[in-house]
């Protein structure tokens, strides 16, 4: 599928002069080598976190749901922040890897397996909070519908939090099945290359038998695209299902029209913020500098910039809509937001979510590393005080002053948030050591058309003919290399 | 082994030769077992599809399960009755007429029992006087099986037995006589024409005896100023359901002034009927109930009470009293409230509370001038008796070793007494010391014998509330422990053998019946007699009862030294009265109605001095109240109290409220609060006082945090009498209006609705009224609610988070401006964004004297309930009688029902609340446990909790006339809070039924629905509050 010619005015997106071969050793590098002391201190640090998590979720299991700060105005807190952040981050894995195929987005191939390892990973995470934050949660398998003997016992399909149980479970499933196909013949890869038999064996399970054959690859592509189709809804519906935990409420602040486009935005937003962070630490420490450019940074940046502001227009909009309706609650609702006693999360949120990606207008800083990590870093923070911001200061304060209070985080709290932030980077750290981090097949694919290498030689008017060949494989030495 | 029995099997084989013995001698079965034809039917055999495999399958399960189901479950040992007792059915509840008269609290009451114990206190409506119950009453039950009660008579510390105890004190008794030392009865108020008699008995078999009686918080003043102007040593009766016109002046009648008990009849006028309802007046310092519910409050210092007192009977009566030194706006306020006084005439009445012989008599003076109805000087009220002259000779004698014996029941000077170490050390003098306790508390710890007393569901006894009302105790349980009451041990010393129960009934049938049924007065509890007891003449009390000065008015305007400091009025809080059910976890959870903080007293102070004096009330991070500390000294003797900031607290006064600050007799958790008797001197309420700041800062357990409505006047509807009389429904009670194709239609209309309606004319739908007029906010029904659902305590930290449990909860709120009415208009007038953040942020501080509004907020059992919709599991869902029910079982505890509740009525268990020691409450001992209402579940961790409109009340309702054939009469129906309501406020019953008054108040004009615009069309109504604010 891939053609042979690109316009030569648009840049290279595999840098450095890389052979077919050369990107299966730089996939495959990580996964062969051994781990060195940085790999090793950071996942200490996530382990502890991980288990200092794990020892707060059993202390609230078996304590009770008041070992958090919540109370009796405000009945979520932290949880479902957490909850809608991470479902949020896990945005960006399928929008890269089914939208951005389906707009034939080439750039993307280097960096979707991540991304969706990435979606993966934090989806795991949201789904924990919808477990844990329930009083019983030994009984969490009553919200599905599974034939019981409790008599005609049923779910109620009314509410928007067993929605979420289908949207969230199907989102899991989906990007879980996507990953895997697209992961066959780079498992496949790194059986073929593996010396050590356990490695061998484990990788020939992985890979689920890949052989390399024409039909295997027809299927996949098939399989790609059908999948691609069925999660580009998926990308709209789980936000948008999100939000109507909120939309379809009575509290004012929550009761908004506007949520499901405005969540989706967020989420992508708070995704690409997400895949930004992960990515440019990861194309350091595992050199895939010519892989993942600064070209990639960039785009992702004006993907950032661009949700940003239609997060900022929601913002907008909000406050005017709470002004033109007319109706009390709503208008205080959004002015205790912006001024009341949680004033501060409020505008944490409107500086890191819509001021700060308006630097990227800027090339300059959109093609800097370490601003993008920055920025990255800032818009995560917004968009972890976005849910705050909704959930907290809606609940607070609604109709009856009488039982407005506040809510302020117990060590349980932060400790089970802390917790997921570790568990998220033990997977992705494991995963960035065991798996082949970039879709090298489909990379290999764009070689010839966005290669620098390829760019080149065809700039300079050479055929392609055997440039395909590499003496470290072929095993003909005499055979020089045409460069 | 066998057996050489022989059993008949038919009579046949009486014939020796019957055929029929024979044959079945040989044959086993009558019927032929058909194994052949089964066996032989080869088709039927091949046929059938279990196989030799399966049916050993069959065998070794069957095998397995039955061995299985042999063994041996957990066995839990009950005991059946020996003797089924014909008045208990197993699930049926039984109730008792009974009276409670702990010295503070008298009223007739209705006691539930379930299986023989005592679960619920309930109004005794047929009494015709004190027959409701208040808070304090209400969770007296728990009282009964108070962990910590006295189990057994103890001598020193040591358990001994009551015959040791009996022979031991009556030598001794004997001795102090022989040795002509006194003998002292020290008691509560009893009010008991028998205990009376019996005392009388024992006086004169020992001689020299003194009867003092001691009242904790002392009515002394008024009591003295009733016996020198009528002779009789009592307090003056008022009915204020004849009062159109109340002026108060200091005297908390809503709370617990003079015993309390005046909420009934004053409700009664404050519903406007045919345009008319009562006006109300309150001058006082301290923001009490009483001052809230006053449609005009002025707060005065008390020194200005007094010289208002003298200048409102200056302006009644015509006679000349000069009265300096009161503010121009105060005086305006008096002359108006005199000149309403005048024109109401005699449906005016005039009451205080200051506690001054001289203020008592003035105002028993204006009432006299006024020709008041409201006044009943026929009926005094004996339920106060207390002497401080008394209490303070007793005192006096005991510390010169003039006792020989001292007897307290019911009392715990060493703990309310402001001289309690005077008393402790006098105490050491006394040869003899009993005290009839049911704690080892503060006083019964010191003396020789403690003689354990029991409750007052397990005695005998009678009372008489006012001249010729009476009421009768009777026990409704078997006593728990090896107790013993004052009246049969006193009977035992007067070497009388009858028991209490048949001398009560003896003198009841000489002196009170008149003929009448002892047993009909037993059964109803209250008994209004013809015949005139004489109130027994308590030592010293006559003789040395203070005397008011020819010139009341006169004296009470000279006796106020100008330029006077701050002062201090010490009062008793709804919640926590005199203190002595300070181990009730109830109460100390009940949140204050005024304060609505839980768990403590406080100085209140008002803003100015707050201010002046560097005191703060901050918020922290999870929205608790904290608050400065304040060193109170009066006279030298100090107490740190942590400082509540009261709006309408009179500049230059504080407050602080008695009965907290126990240390003996109660649970860790329940010493909460400071002492203030201490500083309650010479048994005046109002001292003089000095205060500081003190280093530190205390946690406040607030079940309310934010104190103003911030104008939003659709949850608390109000308006006036004048426009309430003029004015159409749509000016003071509109229904809000939605817009449909750009029209307003009433949001109650089926047109704009998004749901389908279910049939609910079939059957009963039921409806709750809150009338917000007659609602004094007593709080009586959130215990009550409390009582009957086996509510969980969660403690104080708990309820500093925010996590109170009440089902039932009564909002209070002060206006910011002026009036409610102002803060309406302040928010209707915000125009831009600026003038938004200014005034929102004015409107969260109360306003120095504001309006207050109560509101009991409960699960409003909305038709359309946004709980039901998004429950993921359907654990909360409609039902067909209108309520909207919570399945705990099903709950799996998201809270997302909570959070979509408009009014906040959910309530989530946090923790395991009861099992669990973390939690130190009734629900976890044994012996509190035994309250639990059997009919209520007691709800697990992790689940969501609310009010069920009592449906387990209801059904009861419906099974009874369903088994009795008949048609459900309107009133049968209750919950616990409307039944508890004595105020009327509460109504509940079945709209289907056209004739019922919850029916009718649904077509009142004053009806309104909370938050009626979300369009949750609840089935709990309010009636809008009116005020009668028209200045005469």
């Amino acid at each position: 599928m891939a053609s042979h010619y690109e316009a030569p005015i648009r840049r290279p997106l595999v840098t450095g002069e890389k052979s077919y071969h050369d990107v299966t050793v730089d996939v495959a590098r990580p996964v062969e080598g051994r781990a060195n002391k940085q790999w090793w201190i950071v996942f200490s640090i996530a382990l502890a976190a991980f288990l200092w998590g794990i020892g707060c979720i059993i202390y609230t299991i078996s304590t009770g749901i008041g070992t958090w700060g919540l109370n009796k105005t405000v009945g979520w807190a932290w949880d479902i922040t957490n909850f809608v952040w991470w479902v949020g981050i896990g945005h960006a894995g399928t929008l890269i890897s089914a939208v951005l195929l389906l707009f034939r987005q080439k750039w993307r191939m280097a960096i979707n397996r991540s991304a969706e390892a990435m979606t993966i990973f934090s989806v795991i995470q949201a789904g924990l909070f919808p477990i844990i934050h329930m009083g019983r949660p030994w009984l969490g398998y009553w919200v599905l519908p599974i034939p019981n003997q409790f008599g005609s016992l049923w779910v109620n399909f009314n509410s928007p939090l067993l929605w979420d149980v289908f949207a969230i479970s199907t989102y899991l499933s989906v990007s879980m099945v996507f990953w895997w196909t697209g992961l066959l013949p780079d498992f496949a890869m790194l059986r073929d290359r593996a010396i050590k038999p356990f490695q061998k064996k484990i990788y020939s399970l992985l890979s689920f038998g890949w052989s390399g054959r024409a039909k295997d690859w027809q299927r996949f592509e098939e399989v790609s695209l059908v999948l691609a189709g069925l999660a580009t809804p998926l990308v709209l519906s789980v936000h948008t299902i999100v939000s109507f935990d909120f939309a379809t409420s009575v509290i004012p602040g929550w009761h908004t029209t506007i949520f499901p486009p405005y969540f989706v935005a967020g989420a992508v937003f708070s995704g690409f913020a997400m895949v930004n962070t992960l990515l440019i630490i990861m194309r350091k420490v595992c050199s895939l500098e010519d892989y993942i450019t600064v070209q990639h940074i960039e785009l992702m940046n004006i993907v950032i910039m661009i949700t940003g502001s239609i997060v900022g227009v929601a913002y907008i909009t909000e406050l005017f809509i709470a002004w033109y309706s007319g109706v009390e609650y709503e208008q205080y609702a959004f002015l205790n937001r912006a001024t009341g006693p949680y004033w501060w999360a409020y505008w944490a949120m409107m500086t890191c979510n819509v001021f700060s990606p308006q630097f990227m207008w800027f090339k300059k800083l959109r093609t800097s590393i370490m601003f993008s990590f920055f920025i990255s870093i800032v818009v995560n923070i917004g968009m972890w005080f976005e849910r705050f911001v909704i959930i907290v200061t809606s609940l607070h304060r609604d109709y009856l002053p009488s039982s407005w209070t506040m809510f302020s985080p117990t060590f349980v709290d932060i400790g089970i948030f802390i917790g997921t932030i570790g568990f998220f980077f033990v997977l992705f750290l494991l995963y960035a050591r065991t798996f082949p981090v970039i879709a090298q097949a489909e990379v290999k694919t764009i070689l010839k058309s966005s290669g620098e290498r390829y760019k080149k030689i065809r700039e300079r008017g050479d055929s392609l003919v055997g440039t395909g060949t590499d003496a470290r494989t072929s095993g003909d030495n005499n055979k020089e290399t045409k460069n | 082994m066998s057996s050489n029995k022989k059993y008949w099997k038919s009579v046949e084989e009486l014939n020796e030769n019957s055929s029929i013995v024979e044959t079945l001698k040989q044959n086993e079965f009558v019927e032929e077992i058909p194994t052949d034809k089964f066996l032989g039917d080869k088709d039927t055999l091949e046929a059938t599809s279990t196989t030799r495999r399966d049916f050993l399958k069959y065998v070794g399960f069957s095998t397995a399960a039955a061995s299985l189901a042999a063994c041996e479950g957990p066995v839990k040992k009950s005991i059946p009755y020996v003797v089924q007792p014909t008045e208990i059915i197993p699930g049926v509840a039984n109730y008792y007429a009974t009276t409670i008269a702990d010295g503070f609290d008298f009223a007739s009451v209705l006691v539930k029992t379930r299986e023989g114990r005592p679960i619920k206190i309930q109004n005794n409506t047929i009494a015709a006087t004190n027959g409701s119950a208040n808070a304090r009453v209400n969770a007296s039950v728990l009282g009964l099986y108070d962990s910590l009660r006295v189990q057994g008579p103890k001598k020193a510390g040591e358990s001994i037995s009551w015959d040791a105890f009996d022979s031991e004190t009556s030598q001794k008794l004997t001795n102090a006589a022989a040795a002509s030392k006194t003998i002292v009865l020290l008691t509560q108020t009893f009010a008991s024409p028998s205990t009376s008699k019996l005392i009388s008995e024992f006086k004169e078999k020992y001689g020299n005896v003194r009867h003092v009686v001691y009242d904790a918080v002392s009515e002394s003043a008024a009591l003295d100023a009733y016996q020198a102007k009528y002779n009789e040593r009592g307090l003056a009766n008022y009915d204020f359901a004849k009062a159109m016109t109340i002026v108060s002046v200091g005297a908390d009648f809503l709370g617990d002034w003079q015993g309390g008990g005046f909420d009934t009849g004053y409700s009664k006028n404050r519903v406007p009927d045919h345009g008319k309802m009562s006006r109300h007046v309150q001058f006082e310092s301290n923001m009490t109930l009483t001052g809230a519910n006053a449609d005009k409050r002025v707060p005065l210092t008390p020194t200005q009470q007094k010289l208002a007192l003298a200048k409102l009977y200056s302006l009644v009566t015509g006679n000349n009293v000069s009265v300096n030194g009161l503010p121009e706006k105060v005086e305006a306020a008096i002359k108006s409230a005199a000149s309403q006084l005048k024109k109401a005439g005699s449906n005016g009445v005039v009451i205080t509370g200051i506690q001054d012989v001289n203020a008592q008599t003035v105002a028993l003076e204006i009432n006299e001038a006024l020709a008041s109805k409201a006044f009943d000087k026929t009926a005094p009220i004996k339920t106060r008796q207390g002497s401080d002259a008394a209490v303070t000779k007793l005192v006096a004698d005991m510390k010169a070793g003039n006792v020989g014996a001292l007897i307290m029941s019911g009392v715990n000077p060493v703990y309310s007494l402001a001289n309690a170490s005077d008393f402790a050390e006098g105490l050491k003098n006394v040869d003899l010391s009993v005290a009839f306790s049911l704690k080892a508390d503060e006083t019964s710890t010191l003396t020789n014998y403690l003689a354990a007393a029991p409750h007052y569901l397990e005695s005998w006894g009678d009372v008489e509330f006012k001249k010729g009302h009476y009421g009768l105790i009777q026990p409704t349980i078997r006593p728990l422990f090896d107790t013993r009451q004052f009246q049969d041990a006193l009977l035992k010393w007067t070497g009388n053998d009858v028991s209490y129960h048949d001398y009560i009934k003896e003198a009841w049938g000489t002196d009170i019946l008149g003929g009448s049924s002892f047993n009909k007065a037993l059964h109803d509890g209250t008994f209004v007699g013809t015949i005139a007891t004489e109130t027994e003449e308590t030592a010293d009390a006559s003789e040395e009862a203070e005397a008011p000065s020819g010139n009341a008015a006169n004296t009470l305007a000279s006796s106020v030294n100008s330029g006077s400091g701050l002062e201090l009025t010490l009062y008793t809080k709804i919640g926590m009265g005199d203190g002595q059910q300070a181990n009730n976890p109830w109460l100390q959870e009940f949140p204050d109605p005024i304060t609505r903080a839980s768990w403590d007293n406080y100085l209140t102070v008002s803003k100015a001095d707050a201010d002046a004096l560097g005191l703060i009330n901050h918020h922290v991070a999870n929205g608790a109240l904290n608050g400065s500390y304040a060193k109170v000294t009066v006279n030298g003797v100090s107490v740190t109290a942590p400082v509540m900031i009261q709006p309408g607290q009179a500049k230059g006064s504080f407050g602080l409220a008695l009965g907290y600050g126990k240390t003996l007799g109660l649970k860790t958790e329940m010493q909460t609060g400071v002492n203030a008797y201490a500083l309650y001197q010479n048994f005046n309420t109002v001292q003089d006082v000095t205060i500081e700041k003190a280093a530190g800062e205390h946690e406040f357990a607030s079940v309310q945090l934010h104190n103003t409505l911030m104008g939003r006047g659709d949850i608390i509807k109000e308006t006036n009498l004048e426009i309430f009389n003029t004015k159409d429904k749509k000016y003071w009670n509109a229904v809000p209006t939605v817009s449909l194709n750009h029209e307003p239609v009433p949001i109650t209309s089926p047109e704009v609705d998004l749901w389908d309606g279910f049939d609910r004319s079939i059957g009963h739908h039921f409806n709750l009224s809150v009338d917000l007029n007659a609602c004094t906010g007593c709080g009586a029904c959130v215990i009550a609610c409390h009582v009957e659902n086996n509510v969980p305590v969660v403690g104080k930290t708990e309820v500093r988070r925010s996590r109170d449990m009440h089902w039932l909860r009564i909002d209070r709120y002060y206006s910011s401006e002026e009036s409610f009415e102002g803060d309406n208009t302040k928010k209707d007038d915000i125009s831009g964004l600026g003038s938004s953040l200014s005034e929102f942020g004015e409107m969260e501080n109360a306003s120095e004297n504001p309006q207050v509004a109560f509101q009991p907020v409960m699960c409003q059992h909305c038709n359309h309930a946004p709980c039901e919709t998004v429950c993921p599991v359907a654990a909360t869902s409609h039902g067909r009688q209108g309520q909207n029910h919570m399945a705990y079982n099903r709950c799996v505890g998201t809270r997302y029902c909570a959070n979509n509740c408009p009014y906040k009525v959910r309530r989530f268990n946090w923790f395991l609340y009861n099992g669990n020691d973390e939690f130190d409450y009734h629900m976890n001992d044994d012996l509190g446990r035994m309250v639990l209402n059997p009919d209520v579940v007691v709800r697990s961790r992790g689940v969501m909790e609310k009010c069920s409109m009592c449906i387990q009340m209801t059904q009861k309702t419906i099974l009874d006339a369903k088994r009795d054939g008949r048609e459900i009469k309107d009133g049968e129906f209750q919950t616990a809070c409307s039944a508890a309501c004595s105020s009327g406020a509460m109504s509940f019953g079945d709209i289907n039924d056209k004739e019922s008054k919850v029916a009718e108040l649904l077509e009142d004009n004053r009806m309104y629905h909370l938050l009626e615009s979300v369009g949750t069309k609840p089935n709990v109504q309010y009636q809008t509050k009116v005020r009668n604010t028209t200045e005469a």
